[in-house]
């Protein structure tokens, strides 16, 4: 089976130069790349014409939790795989805080059954660092290095226990796979509803100061470097954090870093302008504008490595009640695309390969995904089309997810992926899945 | 001129001129407490639902009898003997009072922001009785009417606010009514209950509580609040009392004739004196009265015309 | 005869706009002479000044009250409690208007209990806010008994209610208003029958 994307600028995500040129794809690889690589495919091909578009490596968000199994009133591996195909997405990561946890093999080898018969793009579990995410025995991480997890996290919650985190980098480091931390320091944290500064002053919420993620970040790298052990950094979110990880890159420890497109967008200002919606409640909060314009450098100069979603799908019973109820955390499978596109790339505040190579290149290059990232003969034909002039507006009632607690509701935006190929089918065309 | 919206939830989003109202209109009212027959029939057949989380005596009965002196038909919720204890969400509950023909519903609850939501979702008036941390704004304004009352206007007057005001929703809501009314607001308390930031707010802060006083117009005393506390924040209810108690010493270095205020209920010998709690300056105890003028404004003018 | 002004007001309806002056009713001194002869039939009906109390219903009825009593000063020697009332609590008409009138103080420091009380108005009408003022008096105590003296009668009850004392008898139609100007409020002493807007008069 052939299929041929025709007429795209295609993206070179080192360089950020855009090339006209169309990919061809063959039993589920790439076979040719270029312009007019068209010309060499069969004549029976299957051809999507992305003509204006710009093509890139399919997209990888690294953080995602699928909740599946045991939370599937929020998302399931079938509609969150959905969510990502709509959203452009070709390759999701899981998160192992589901009920049961992911802490041995066989619910490794659940969820790549499932995800291979039901879901729609490609599913890398990660497991968890410690049973049962109660932070006191390690997993069974090589049982499930061998199965297939692409790291290790207790995310959700810190690793608190220091002696823990430094023999789980020190054992990960044995099978190769960094160690995801979910960094913040659980007392500083207690209680918090938002970030602490004169808005969770003005607003009577307690707050969260950055220090509770920093220097949690600082241990984490200190124990990096003492293992040398691989450690990436989920959701980083303050100016101070990123000066801790400057710092450790410096000592040569090997640490990585994310961040989420709602942290490259919104301040802590957004929880009193939306009235104390509690679709401004995510773990790390919301920070300052400076918080902001440090992740949007950083993510510049390629000091974070990844841009990852973390989709926290809720239900309206755990997000429609009062603040200090509301469960933490927003999706962003199907807002990601179309929110960097308008509110980075569009304002000029990151160019599109910076934004693209974050989630391409990046995640697949540190977590060592094979055959993804790349648009090169022999890789995967996991192919992203991406259409840079559409305007439209952000209906969470029209999510594939199930779930649709976003910040971003009723945005008017400008961008969206255009289509999602996987294996060399196309999964999404135009909003449509093909199912 | 009427209030802008149908709810009354914080003094940061309200104007000068809707305070103005009703601080007016608690003018007119005010006599009414003073009738031997306590009514006038203008809110009859309107149904008023207070609705109360945390304990209160005074401001629940504050607003009981201010419905009642207007005619109104009261009912209290209070969290030990209803359904919310048996795990009734507020949604639905207050979708149930809705439901049950409900004109307005007066919440206090714990969580900040949590009149804002209900007043999302019903369409009855919200007053908002106090909200968690966030604001107390039927307090802010009864505490500005006192203010008016005695200094005829607030422009110009420094008012020093002392206490715990990290965790308090009266300091915040009378920040936001008494700045925008032209007063200059001082913030005195250990480094450890003062919010961060509210110099961007026009308002300075001072850890010694002696530098705050002198020209102060007001001296307003707030509660300590042990019960919300509970962290340690001040080690021992003795030493807050050595360092900030408002006595007799410490008002001595305010303006001459400055008023004294506290929000209620007081604890005597921690953070106020009774030599000044029941002095000549001290206004607590027509705070309260006041307090039941200003809730009727604020039904009067939340309740007394049409629905719309 | 200069045209009274224009004047917006609180919501009580009490000027309307782009209305026109038809006729001129009352002059200062026929106001004058009204007022005095309305003070002697008062101490004549309830033989003398005992017990007497006047009530000026807001706005107009206040200063009309001030100078019955300041009248009954001078020709009795003696001076009758004033009081002031303000009927906003007591309308009948609240739930159907959109935005509240606003509510001015009632001010009737001394008790009403057995006084014979002389209520005025400036104009009568419908007779609604007097049903307002009996309402508020009531709840300020128990009168011996009630009277009512306004300037202006102007028909077009639609209630039992009828004044005891009465300046002037003016017919109207519906679609004219009776537009009392006094000096204490507006600068001078005139009543003026005004041609309403077909707008205004529907919401008369």
């Amino acid at each position: 089976m052939t299929l041929v994307v025709r007429g795209g600028r295609i993206l070179d995500v080192e360089t950020g130069a855009l090339n006209e040129g169309d990919v061809v794809c063959g039993d589920g690889k790439i076979l040719a790349v270029g312009p007019a690589a068209a010309a060499g495919a069969s004549a029976g091909a299957e051809v999507l014409d992305a003509t204006g578009m710009v093509v890139t490596p399919g997209l990888i968000d690294m953080h995602v939790h699928l909740r599946d199994p045991g939370l599937e009133y929020k998302e399931d591996i079938v509609s969150g795989t959905r969510a990502a195909a709509a959203g452009g997405f070709t390759s999701v990561c899981c998160m192992p805080n589901t009920q049961p946890v992911v802490d041995h093999a066989a619910m490794v080898g659940f969820i790549q059954d499932r995800a291979k018969r039901l879901g729609v793009v490609n599913v890398y579990p990660i497991g968890s660092v410690s049973k049962n995410l109660e932070g006191r025995e390690l997993a069974e991480i090589g049982d499930m290095a061998a199965a297939g997890i692409v790291a290790v996290t207790d995310d959700g919650k810190p690793v608190w226990n220091s002696e823990l985190m430094r023999t789980a980098l020190l054992y990960s480091s044995m099978y190769g796979i960094p160690v995801i931390a979910h960094s913040e320091d659980p007392h500083l944290a207690e209680d918090g509803q938002m970030h602490f500064g004169t808005w969770a002053g003005v607003l009577g919420l307690r707050g969260i100061p950055g220090a509770a993620e920093a220097s949690m970040i600082a241990r984490d790298c200190m124990l990096a470097e003492l293992t040398g052990g691989r450690l990436h950094v989920a959701h980083v979110s303050t100016e101070l954090s990123l000066s801790v990880i400057r710092w450790a890159r410096s000592r040569g420890v090997k640490v990585t870093c994310e961040v989420t497109p709602h942290h490259l967008v919104l301040t802590d200002e957004e929880v009193s302008r939306s009235a104390y919606d509690t679709n401004t409640k995510v773990n790390p909060p919301l920070r300052t504008a400076a918080d902001v314009e440090a992740c949007r450098a950083a993510l510049r100069s390629g000091e974070i490595q990844a841009i990852a979603s973390d989709h926290a799908p809720h239900s309206p019973d755990d997000k429609d009640v009062e603040y200090n109820l509301a469960a933490n955390g927003v999706i962003g499978l199907e807002t990601t695309v179309p929110v960097l596109l308008t509110e980075l790339v569009g304002k000029g505040h990151a160019g599109l390969a910076a934004v693209v190579r974050a989630m391409t290149a990046g995640p697949a290059g540190l977590l060592g995904l094979k055959g993804k990232g790349r648009l090169a003969v022999g890789m995967d034909a996991d192919i992203t089309v991406l259409n840079l002039d559409k305007s439209w507006r952000i209906e969470p009632a029209a999510f594939q997810s199930r779930s649709r607690n976003t910040p971003f509701g009723g945005w008017e935006v400008r961008g969206a992926a255009a289509a999602t190929i996987v294996a060399g089918r196309v999964v999404q065309r135009n909003g449509q899945l093909s199912d | 001129m009427a209030l802008q919206a149908k709810d009354v939830l914080s003094l940061q989003e309200m104007g000068p001129e809707e305070m103005n109202l009703i601080l007016d209109t608690a003018d007119s009212l005010r006599e009414v407490i003073y009738r031997p027959i306590k009514k006038v029939p203008t809110l009859r057949g309107k149904t008023i639902i207070t609705f109360f989380h945390e304990p209160s005596t005074r401001t629940r009965t504050s607003f009981e009898l201010a419905a009642k002196f207007m005619s109104a038909d009261t009912v209290n919720i209070s969290t030990t003997t209803s359904a919310i204890v048996k795990g009734e969400s507020l949604k639905d509950t207050a979708y149930t009072l809705q439901a049950m023909g409900a004109d307005c519903l007066i919440m206090r609850h714990g969580i900040s922001g949590s009149c804002h939501y209900l007043s999302r979702l019903v369409d009855a008036s919200v007053i908002n009785a106090g909200d968690g941390m966030h604001e107390h704004p039927t307090q802010g304004l009864l505490d500005m009417y006192t203010i008016r009352r005695h200094k005829g206007s607030l422009e110009g007057l420094k008012v020093a606010i002392v206490g715990d005001v990290l965790h308090s929703r009266v300091a915040r809501s009378d920040i936001w009514g008494m700045t925008k009314s032209g007063a200059e607001v001082v913030l005195a308390g250990p480094r450890t209950l003062l919010p961060d930031g509210f110099e961007q707010l026009g308002v300075r802060s001072y850890t010694a509580v002696e530098e705050a006083l002198p020209g102060a117009d007001v001296v307003y005393v707030l509660r300590v609040q042990r019960e919300r506390q509970g962290k340690g924040l001040v080690p021992s209810m003795r030493e807050y009392a050595r360092q900030y108690c408002i006595n007799g010493r410490r008002l001595a270095l305010a303006k001459p004739g400055a008023l004294l205020m506290h929000p209620g209920p007081m604890n005597r010998g921690i953070e106020i004196g009774s030599d000044v709690a029941d002095g000549a300056q001290s206004l607590i105890v027509e705070q309260v009265t006041n307090g039941v003028a200003v809730r009727m404004a604020i039904l009067y003018l939340l309740l007394g015309g049409a629905a719309a | 005869m200069p045209l009274p002004n224009r004047r917006g007001g609180p919501s009580g309806g009490d000027r309307p706009l782009g209305a026109q002056a038809k006729a001129h009713i009352m002059d200062q001194e026929a106001i004058r002479r009204a007022l005095f002869r309305i003070a002697h039939e008062i101490i004549e009906r309830n033989q003398g000044t005992e017990n007497l109390t006047l009530v000026g219903i807001r706005r107009r009825g206040v200063p009309l009250a001030a100078r019955l009593q300041g009248i009954i000063r001078e020709i009795e020697g003696c001076e009758v409690p004033l009081g002031i009332l303000d009927i906003t609590l007591y309308r009948d008409d609240l739930t159907t208007r959109l935005e509240q009138p606003i509510v001015r103080s009632t001010e009737v420091p001394f008790s009403l209990s057995g006084k014979k009380v002389i209520l005025v108005d400036d104009v009568l009408y419908t007779g609604r806010t007097v049903r307002a003022a009996l309402d508020a008096l009531m709840d300020l105590g128990r009168p011996q008994l009630i009277q009512l003296a306004v300037l202006v009668d102007r028909g077009h009850r639609e209630l039992p209610i009828r004044a005891d004392y009465v300046g002037k008898n003016v017919p109207t139609s519906r679609r004219e208003n009776v537009n009392v100007s006094l000096l204490e409020v507006d600068g001078e002493d005139a009543v003026v029958i005004e041609l309403l807007n077909p707008v205004d008069a529907e919401v008369k």
